[in-house]
């Protein structure tokens, strides 16, 4: 079980419900994946349009738990009235909160992600933040009350998996009590079970099963993906070595003398 | 009165919240209404008043990742 801001959940896989081929599919992939907790966005809708509402009904079937995001956000203020309005929308003080610093890279504006963390955590909100792997940055978001955190492995979107090892390894060490998410740049089912080795407690992605020839099946892919990594995890790896170790056993081989 | 809705100027004759949203055929849609950067919760739409220039989102649910 993993546990978001004392809401437990037995899947550690949290999935996007954009990009995918059609709304059926993203039902049936979402299914499939067995998350528990779904992300989503809140758009301008047209005088007299009903795409809000036909989306909706279409989450609210899956019976999953929302987590709305302030993507496209470009300032605080903007992400803070952002996370105002989808708590109003969807009843929930969580937030996926996104200030995005670069459109080209979309790389977190981790100053203004603290900034907006802190003025929403005093008005009640759960603070799910996008940031890099920056420890100083994790560091100043669970100071200002996040229980949550979530690194990216690589650029939203960009199927690269996780780039800075080293950096999500000492964030686990540093912040164990921390409940931590690697969100955005996961490809492959590989690079989620990587994610969960390294001891993360779930992750968050979206276009690696939305943009798959096959969503349903790379859904139920990452399912296992993710299973495997914690239950190597919880069975406790190996360490790496610099040189060989044999594991068939040496004594009794064949032929073998003693070096004179 | 001149208002800006969802980024766009728009004239309208509504005075407050509820009305413009009844003039722009917004009724029983799920949504959330922001003016100048303020949510504005459904139970009080009826008394808020809305002034020339006012910023006004119209926020509906949607794909996201």
């Amino acid at each position: 079980m993993v546990t978001f801001y004392g809401k437990s959940f037995t899947s550690r896989l949290l999935v996007g419900t954009a990009l995918y081929p059609s709304p059926a599919i993203m039902q049936s992939a979402i299914r499939a994946s067995g998350a528990g907790i779904v992300t989503v966005s809140l758009r301008r809708e047209a005088a007299g349009g009903k795409t809000g509402d036909a989306f909706w009904s279409l989450i609210r079937e899956l019976g999953v738990t929302v987590l709305p995001n302030t993507a496209g956000c470009r300032s605080v203020k903007e992400a803070v009235t952002t996370a105002k309005l989808a708590r109003e929308l969807f009843d929930t003080s969580w937030i996926k909160l996104e200030v995005i610093a670069d459109n080209d890279t979309l790389q977190p504006d981790v100053v203004g992600l603290v900034e907006a963390a802190t003025i929403l955590i005093k008005d009640g909100f759960e603070v799910f933040p996008y940031c890099t792997e920056d420890l100083s940055v994790a560091t100043r978001l669970v100071d200002a009350g996040c229980k949550v955190v979530m690194p990216w492995a690589a650029p939203i979107g960009s199927a690269k998996g996780i780039i800075n090892r080293d950096a999500l390894k000492l964030l686990r060490d540093r912040l164990p009590d921390i409940t931590l998410v690697v969100d955005a740049g996961i490809g492959a089912p590989s690079h989620a079970a990587e994610a969960l080795e390294l001891g993360y407690d779930a992750v968050l992605l979206n276009t690696a099963i939305a943009k798959a020839a096959d969503p349903v099946a790379m859904a139920n892919a990452f399912r296992l993906g993710v299973e495997a990594g914690r239950t190597a995890f919880e069975a406790g790896l190996m360490d790496a070595r610099d040189f060989a170790s044999p594991s068939t056993p040496v004594v009794g081989t064949p032929f073998w003398h003693a070096v004179s | 009165m001149r208002v800006i809705v969802n980024g766009e100027q728009r004239d309208i004759a509504a005075s407050h919240v509820d009305t413009l949203l009844s003039e722009l055929d917004y009724e029983g849609t799920h949504f959330a209404i922001a003016v100048n950067y303020d949510v504005v919760p459904k139970s009080r739409w009826a008394a808020t008043a809305l002034n020339a220039g006012d910023e006004i989102e119209i926020i509906t649910p949607r794909q996201g990742g």
